[in-house]
Parts: structure tokens; sequence; C-alpha cells
């Protein structure tokens, strides 16, 4: 009778669309339904005051979930019912292997969503690409990597159109990827319309990285139980240490086109100093982030994306390190191959930004602003006060 | 603060939960060598209290995360209606009032406090949550008393205890005898023993054990192996040795750890049956927390002890969720065959019910007017008749939280002997609960007791190794 009740679900979810949950998927909703019966960790993010809102957990929810878990690690340490308890609840992995599903299966275009199975590979081929490909454009162009000191002016080597026409097409590829895999995911989770004050609540959340304080405003663990805010910090390293470098790069475009002032600039202009400043921040983030992701206890997170967590610092250390290195040695004879290996750096990490941990800022924004409109209507589900 | 220098350390304490920590921490901060001894493996650390989730504290106003005032007298008179007047006034108050001036101890161990989680409102006045639950309290506690240098072992489990003129002398695993100049006892109750268990239950007139159906909610470490020790020893004992707490619990709970979660809270939404597809108590006689904790004995006590707790869709959402899904049908015929009862029976069972129902205003966050007529046993508030399929249903067991028999102490901890009180042989926690909570429960009241008698009994041992080192000395 049960079967034949499954049965018949089965087939009218087929007939109407519905895709039968894949393993990770199911595995988060039995937890999340011990969790529900639960609640101790209520206090530590926001997935388990969201969990509450909700007696059945819908594939939507759970990638929405997922998403707005931050894989801090609290709720595991916390656990009364982790392994090797038979329950075995581990909410940072369980959420960590559909987060990792749901950027592959919201990738667009969707075939390429399976470059993030084997990101490591992904990484490795993007950067081995962009480094020979600016290495053999600097060889052609000028016969030698090494050449008399050029003041810095690296349009010597690459010309500033050449640039233009290669990165152009590329951002905006990324943008426009990455605006679609996260539209998709929008209209998957249905989150309705974003007001003001959710807006305004969830660029403080992401801004602050409000989830890795562990509830209590000091951290979150990372190789035991204990408490640290170092990985928020080294994050807020790395992410404002991006946005300097980000700024960077527009400030000089503005000057370039619209007060006509050509690179390279002063020390001193604010080009430089917001590159330097940032690279420093893309510097001591990753490098920090790496040696906490090598500590990180072995039971936070899906051991099956450590690649790609590692591929995608690896990839902004090497390219904050070029940047820096390029701005030291830019009155030398070696500027040139500092440059093209900054520019391929750069380049792999645009490249694979849509494919790759990137992704993670993207997907957690969409479900932090989710949250933050969920949380201020009224919870649909009233359990009484038991 | 004294090195840890000597082997023998100045306080034993004999556990590794809520009441052994306390006591440890406080030992060593009063500056004795402390040696911890936890039967569990570090995995399953932490006893009972790694399952708990607030506790209750005494507060004359607002405060952090405790709303309005929850004053000395009306926890008095909480205490005193829940235990039946089976407590001691002179302990249960001085527990009452350490419980308004332990949390910034423990905050400063790493323990940080919530508000009261989603649910039960009903004890955000009285009860301070612990953010994560009981195993981050404990988590914090083990990290603070390695900072500070307690000793702790695991996989300690100590078998015997030696005990002459009431003086704690050592104690012994297996082979291996550990001295110490004073000791604190604090493993718990023996409620995951289950010969013991068996014993205190006795046989029903169906010839039946009852306590071989029962799950045990929390650790199967706590076998009691202590509080047998120290009753051969000729200690005093307090509270009543045929009595536990037991609530009932989903069938497919686990033997052991089931915690919090397994708990079924719509058994006043609907109706409780046994396995003859009759319902044998009062379903609605009193808000769910005051009554939750009757029907594990009510369960026990039907054949088989098991009772099934069956609802109708109107009651879906206006309880804590079921961790495992129920049986569900749009028939009480089809009900009846997936939870394996009689078919007529059953749904002869509810027709009685349904057409007794007097329907009033439904309001279950009041005693409503909801009741039945001419049914036995009635049922007094929140009577719905179950006509809106589908319809659902839960197998319930009963689960053990805690024993009552414990160990009997003085405002020092110190336990007893004929009456005498023990120099340097200190109990805390569950094993000395029964001091103040003879019988009954109240929630949050476990961990305040194990919290403040956790922390007379380390200062007390310190005192007194301390004492005993200064008369060595001057011997
Ligand atoms: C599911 C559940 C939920 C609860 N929720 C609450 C709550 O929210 N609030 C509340 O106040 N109370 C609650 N209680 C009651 C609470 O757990 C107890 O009152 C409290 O934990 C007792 O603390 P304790 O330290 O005395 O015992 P425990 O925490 O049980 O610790 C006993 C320790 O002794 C060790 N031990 C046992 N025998 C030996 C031995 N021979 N040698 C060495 N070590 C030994 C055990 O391994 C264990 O570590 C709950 C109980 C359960 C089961
Ligand atoms: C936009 C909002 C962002 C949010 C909310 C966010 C959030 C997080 C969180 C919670 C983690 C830790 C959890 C985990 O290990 O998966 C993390 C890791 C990380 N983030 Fe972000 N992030 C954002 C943007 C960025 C940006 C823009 C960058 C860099 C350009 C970045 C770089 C990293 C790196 C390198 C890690 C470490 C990965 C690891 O150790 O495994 N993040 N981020
Ligand atoms: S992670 Fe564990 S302790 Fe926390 S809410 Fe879930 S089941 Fe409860
Ligand atoms: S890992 Fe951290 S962020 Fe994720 S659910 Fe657990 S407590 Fe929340």
């Amino acid at each position: 009778m049960q079967q034949l009740e499954a049965l018949l679900r089965e087939a009218s979810d087929l007939a109407e669309g519905v895709i039968a949950p894949s393993a990770a998927e199911a595995e988060v909703e039995r937890v999340m339904k011990i969790c529900n019966a639960c609640r101790y960790c209520e206090g530590f993010c926001a997935v388990f005051p969201a969990m509450t809102r909700r007696l059945e957990f819908a594939q939507a929810d759970i990638h929405y979930l997922a998403n707005l878990c931050h894989n801090c690690g609290a709720c595991l340490h916390a656990c009364q019912y982790a392994p090797p308890h038979e329950f075995a609840v581990n909410i940072p992995q369980a959420m960590a292997k559909v987060r990792g599903q749901t950027y592959s299966d919201f990738a667009w275009p969707s075939s390429l969503g399976t470059l993030y199975r084997n990101n490591g590979l992904t990484v490795a081929l993007a950067l081995a690409a962009g480094l020979a490909l600016f290495l053999m454009m600097a060889l052609a162009k000028n016969g030698t990597l090494f050449h008399a000191p050029l003041a810095g002016d690296f349009y010597a080597i690459f010309p500033h159109n050449l640039l233009v026409s290669m990165f152009g097409p590329v951002f905006l590829f990324v943008a426009v990827a990455l605006g679609l895999g996260v539209a998709k995911f929008w209209r998957g989770i249905s989150a309705g319309d974003p007001n003001a004050a959710a807006i305004a609540e969830t660029a403080q959340d992401v801004l602050k990285l409000k989830y890795l304080d562990g509830g209590h405003g000091q951290g979150c663990p990372n190789a035991d139980d204990a408490s640290t805010l170092a990985r928020r910090r080294f994050h807020h390293l790395t992410f404002y240490g991006f946005m300097l470098c980000f700024a960077a790069t527009c400030v000089a475009t503005l000057y370039h086109y619209v007060f006509g002032w050509a690179a390279p600039y002063a020390i001193t202009s604010l080009p430089v100093l917001l590159g330097t400043l940032g690279g420093i921040g893309l510097l001591v983030g990753p490098a920090g982030l790496l040696w906490l992701n090598v500590r990180r206890h072995a039971r936070h997170g899906d051991a099956a994306q450590k690649p790609m967590d590692r591929g995608f610092i690896a990839l902004l250390l090497l390219t904050s390190a070029t940047g820096l290195a390029l701005l030291a040695g830019r009155d030398t004879a070696a500027m040139a191959l500092l440059l093209a290996a900054h520019l391929g750096a750069v380049m792999a990490l645009f490249l694979t930004m849509p494919y790759g941990k990137f992704a993670h800022g993207i997907f957690r924004t969409a479900a932090l602003l989710k949250w933050a409109i969920e949380k201020r209507a009224p919870n649909p589900v009233g359990v009484g006060s038991e | 603060m004294k090195e840890d220098t000597s082997s023998t350390p100045d306080v034993l304490v004999i556990g590794g939960g809520n009441a052994a920590l306390c006591a440890a921490l406080t030992a060593r901060e009063a500056g004795a060598s402390v040696l911890l001894l936890e039967a569990a493996p570090r995995e399953w650390r932490g006893g009972n209290s790694s399952h708990t989730r607030n506790l209750r504290c005494m507060h004359n106003a607002p405060q952090d995360v405790l709303t309005d005032a929850y004053p000395e007298e009306e926890f008095w008179l909480d205490l005193k209606k829940v235990t039946g007047g089976r407590t001691n006034e002179q302990l249960a108050r001085l527990a009452i009032r350490e419980s308004s001036r332990c949390r910034d101890w423990m905050r400063r161990h790493g323990v940080h406090f919530q508000p009261s989680l989603s649910g039960t409102l009903h004890l955000s006045r009285t009860n301070a949550f612990f953010m994560g639950g009981g195993k981050a309290l404990v988590n914090a506690y083990y990290r603070s008393a390695e900072a500070l240098g307690v000793r702790i072992r695991y996989e300690a489990p100590v078998d015997r205890l030696e005990v002459v003129d009431g003086q704690f002398r050592a104690a012994w695993i297996g082979q291996e005898r550990i001295a110490a100049r004073a000791c604190v006892l604090a493993s718990g109750g023996f409620e995951s023993n289950r010969e013991w268990l068996r014993e205190a239950w006795g046989q029903n007139a169906d010839g039946e054990w009852p306590a071989d159906n029962f799950a045990i909610r929390g650790t199967r470490f706590n076998l009691g192996v202590l509080l047998k020790a120290m009753m051969e020893a000729g200690a005093d004992t307090i509270g009543d040795p045929s009595q536990s707490h037991c609530v009932a619990v989903d069938a497919r709970a686990p033997l052991y750890d089931g915690g919090i979660c397994t708990r079924i809270d719509c058994v006043s939404l609907g109706i409780v049956v046994n396995k003859h597809a009759q319902r044998f108590y009062d379903e609605g006689e009193d808000f769910w927390p005051k009554r939750y904790a009757i029907w594990g004995r009510l369960v026990a006590q039907q054949p088989g002890q098991v009772g099934f707790s069956v609802i109708d869709s109107k009651a879906v959402g206006r309880f804590m969720p079921p961790v495992f899904p129920g049986a569900k049908a749009d028939t009480l015929e089809g009900l009846a065959r997936q939870l394996g009862l009689d078919e007529e029976a059953f749904v002869r069972t509810v027709h009685d019910y349904n057409a007794a129902c007097r329907v009033g205003t439904f309001d279950h966050t009041v005693l409503d007017d909801c009741h039945t007529d001419d049914v036995t046993p009635a049922k007094s508030h929140w009577a719905l008749p179950l006509d809106t399929p589908p319809f659902y249903g839960y197998a319930l067991k009963p689960g053990i939280t805690f024993t009552y028999l414990g160990l009997k102490v003085d405002e020092r901890a110190a336990a007893h002997f004929e009456g005498e009180p023990s120099r340097n042989l200190f109990v805390a926690g569950e094993m000395m609960a029964g001091n103040v909570l003879g019988q009954g429960y109240t929630a949050g009241v476990g961990m305040t007791i194990g919290t403040v008698f956790g922390r007379i009994a380390g200062a007390s041992a310190a005192a007194a190794a301390t004492k005993e080192g200064v008369e060595h000395a001057t011997a």
C-alpha cells in the first residue's frame, strides 16, 4: 500500500517535472528533520531560524538552506547527534555537498556546470592557458621576455586596446554567466520581493560576514571546538582586498577614458595606492585562509570540495603576489615577464569565476537576501507554546 | 595557582558531566590540583548534561536572555509543588539563591546563553538556554578545564571506592588504585543500568518486565556503579529508589542517547490508545509541558509498554515537528492497519470519542472549553473530533530521563555516613539531586542543582584537601 502510494507520487512528480532528490539533498532533508525536532542550535546562525519556519523541506528549501549555511562548523561540535551517534548529524557537511551541487546545477551555460566537479583541473588548465597566452604574446611581440627598463610602461608590451579587447569580453561573460546562474537559483527558491530594509540587512550580513561570528561574537570553530575570529578576519582581508583591487582597476579605467591620463601612474596615485593596499589584503587574507583551511577539522564541509577551495585560494594568492611583484619590478628588465605572469593569473581567475569557488559569495548573498525577506513575514508555522 | 606536580591529586573528581566539570573547575580555581575521571571515551563525554538545553535561574529583574523576574519565593513554591514537599528547604533555597549568581561564572568558562528556543516561550522567564545546548556547554567546560591545568582521563570508569570510616582514600579502576586527598562524586544516576531498572520497576500482572521496553534518553554510561558502592560502604541515601523521570518517546527512538528530539508532542491534540486500541487517560488534562512527564509512566503501565498517539490533519503544524515521520492514512481503517491495531476496535474507539466531543472555541494556548461528555476516560480540553484526513499515528514507548535515588548531603555537599558528614568525600549533580528533588521535576532544575552543588562540592573538596595538606605538614 505504502509502496503503491510512493510509486503514484513519483509518477505524478515526474509528470509535473519534479526531479527526484539527489542523495545530498535527501541527506539535508533527513538531518533538517532531526534539527527541527531539536532546535538547540537556533542561536548560531540563520539556518536554524529559517528551518523552524518549515515543517517539510522541498528541494527549493534545501537549496536555499544549503547556501544560507556559512560552513562555520559551530553546530557540528555542539551537536548531541553528531557521529559517532547513530543519527550521524553533520549539518555543515550535508549543506556543503548540496551547495557544491547547486553551483554546478545552476551554472550558465549548464553544460559548463561540470567544470565544478573537477575544479582543481579546471583551475590548473585555466592558469596554464592564461600564463602561456600572455608569455607567448609577449615573446611574439618583442622577441624576448627581457628588455631595457621601460619605466613601468605596460602598454609598451601590451597595448591598452589589446588588453581591453581581451579582458572586456571575459569580464562581461563572467558577469552574465554568474548573473544568469544566480537568477535561476533565485527563481528556484522563489524568494519574493526584496524591500529596502531587507536589502540593507543583507548588505550588512555580507559586508560584516555576520554568520561567521558564532552567534555570540567570538567566532566559529576551525581545527577543534574552540571559537576563533581568524576565519572572518582573513576573509575580510581577502574580500576587501579583492574589492580594492577591483576599485583600482575601475579608477584607472576612469582616468584613461574620462580624463585621458595614461598609465603608468605614480606610486602615490589613487589606482596604485588602492591596488597596493588591495594586493596586500589579497595576499595576507588568502594566505591566512589557506593556513586555516589546512588545519580545518576533517568533518567540516565536503572533503571533495577542498581542491576547489584551495585552487581558488591559490589563484587569489598568485594574482596578488604577481601583482605586487609587478609593482616592485616595474622599472626593471623583468617587467614583461612579471606583467605576463600577472595578466595570466588574472585571466585564469576571471575565466574560472563562474565555475569555481567564487560562486559561493554570489549564491550566499542571494540566500541571505531571501532570509532577510522571509524573516520579515509572519511565521507560517505556529507551533504553539509547547 | 599551585603547580600540579605530584601524581596524587588534591582533588579527584569522578564523572564527566556538568556537575563534575563545575566541581573540577571550582577546585582548580581554589588552587587545588585536580584529576577528573570520565567513564566515557572523549566523543561520548559529558553524560546526560550534553543533552540538556537550559537551567532554571532565579532573578529579580530582566536579564540578558531572561524576561521579567523569577524571585526566590516563586522558584521555591514551584519546587515545593512539583516535589509534593519531598525536598529539603535549606538545600533547595541554597540552590535557588546560587542559581542567580552562577551565570557570570559560567560565562567566564566559555558558556554562552541564548533566548528561549522557538516553541518554548513558556520558559523565557524562568530558564536560561545554553547556546548550542548542553554539548556546547560541556565542550566549553572541558576546554576551560584543560586550559587551567585540570588533568582529564577518558575511558576511566571507576568500579570501586576505598572509604574508611567515612573518609575517602582512593578510587579503583580495575587493578589501578588512584589516591587523592579529597574526592567529588558526580557520576550520575543509575538510569542506564538495565538490570537495576528491571529490579526497580518489577514485574507486572501479565508477567512482563516493563523496564525491558524502555529507551534511555541519555548516556549509556550512568550505570550507578558508585551509587551502589556508596550504599555498600554505608552512605546515607535519599530519594525514591524505585522512581524515575519517564516521558513518552517515539517507539523508534534509539536505545540510548535519543535525547530531546524523540519526544512526541501531539498527545493533547488527539487521542492516545493502547495496543488493544483503547484510550486509557485524559489526553487534555492540562497543558502539555505540565503533563508530558506523566505519559512515560502511563505508557509503561499499558500492555507491551506501548501507546499510539493519533491526530488528524487539523493538528499538523500545531506541535513541535516529530523526528520520525508518523504513520499516515486517509482512513481510520488504513491507519489502524499501519499501526498494527485491530481495525474494528480502533474505529469504534475513535467514533465513540468523536461522538462525545463537545466542541466550543478551540484554543490550544488556554485550557479551552472543548471537552468530552459520556466517554471514559474523558478528555477535558482541546477535544476536537478526529474527522479530517489524513490521519497520523505515532507509536510511543517510555523513555527514562533520570532516576531519583541519591546520596544524602548537607550544604557543603558532604556525603553522610549514619548521619555524620564525611570530611573529604563530596557529592554533586544527579547523584544527590534527590535532596532537593525527592520526586517530580520542573524544567531546568537538574542543571541548576548540578551547577550549584558541583561548585560547592569543588570548593569543599579543595578546602578539605588543602587542610589535610596542612595537617600532614604540621604532623
Ligand atoms: C534528554 C535529556 C534532556 C535533559 N534536559 C535538561 C535540561 O534542559 N535542563 C536540565 O536542567 N536538566 C535536563 N536534563 C537532566 C540533566 O541531564 C541532569 O540533571 C544533569 O545533566 C545531571 O548532571 P550530572 O553531571 O550529575 O550527570 P551527567 O551529566 O549524566 O554526568 C555523569 C557523568 O559520570 C560519568 N560516569 C558514570 N559512571 C562513572 C564511573 N563509574 N566512573 C567515572 N565516570 C562515570 C558519565 O560518563 C558522565 O560523564 C535532561 C536529561 C536528559 C536525559
Ligand atoms: C559576496 C559575499 C561573500 C560571502 C557572503 C562570503 C562568505 C564566505 C564564507 C562564509 C566562507 C567560509 C565557508 C567555506 O569554507 O565555504 C568563505 C570562504 C572563502 N571566501 Fe568568501 N564570501 C563572499 C565573497 C568572497 C569574495 C569576493 C572572495 C574573494 C574574491 C571570497 C573568498 C573566499 C575564500 C578564499 C574563502 C576560503 C575558502 C576555504 O578556506 O575553503 N569570498 N566565504
Ligand atoms: S545540529 Fe544537532 S544539536 Fe544542533 S539543532 Fe541540529 S540536531 Fe540539534
Ligand atoms: S555550520 Fe554554522 S552556518 Fe552552517 S548551519 Fe551550522 S551553525 Fe549555521
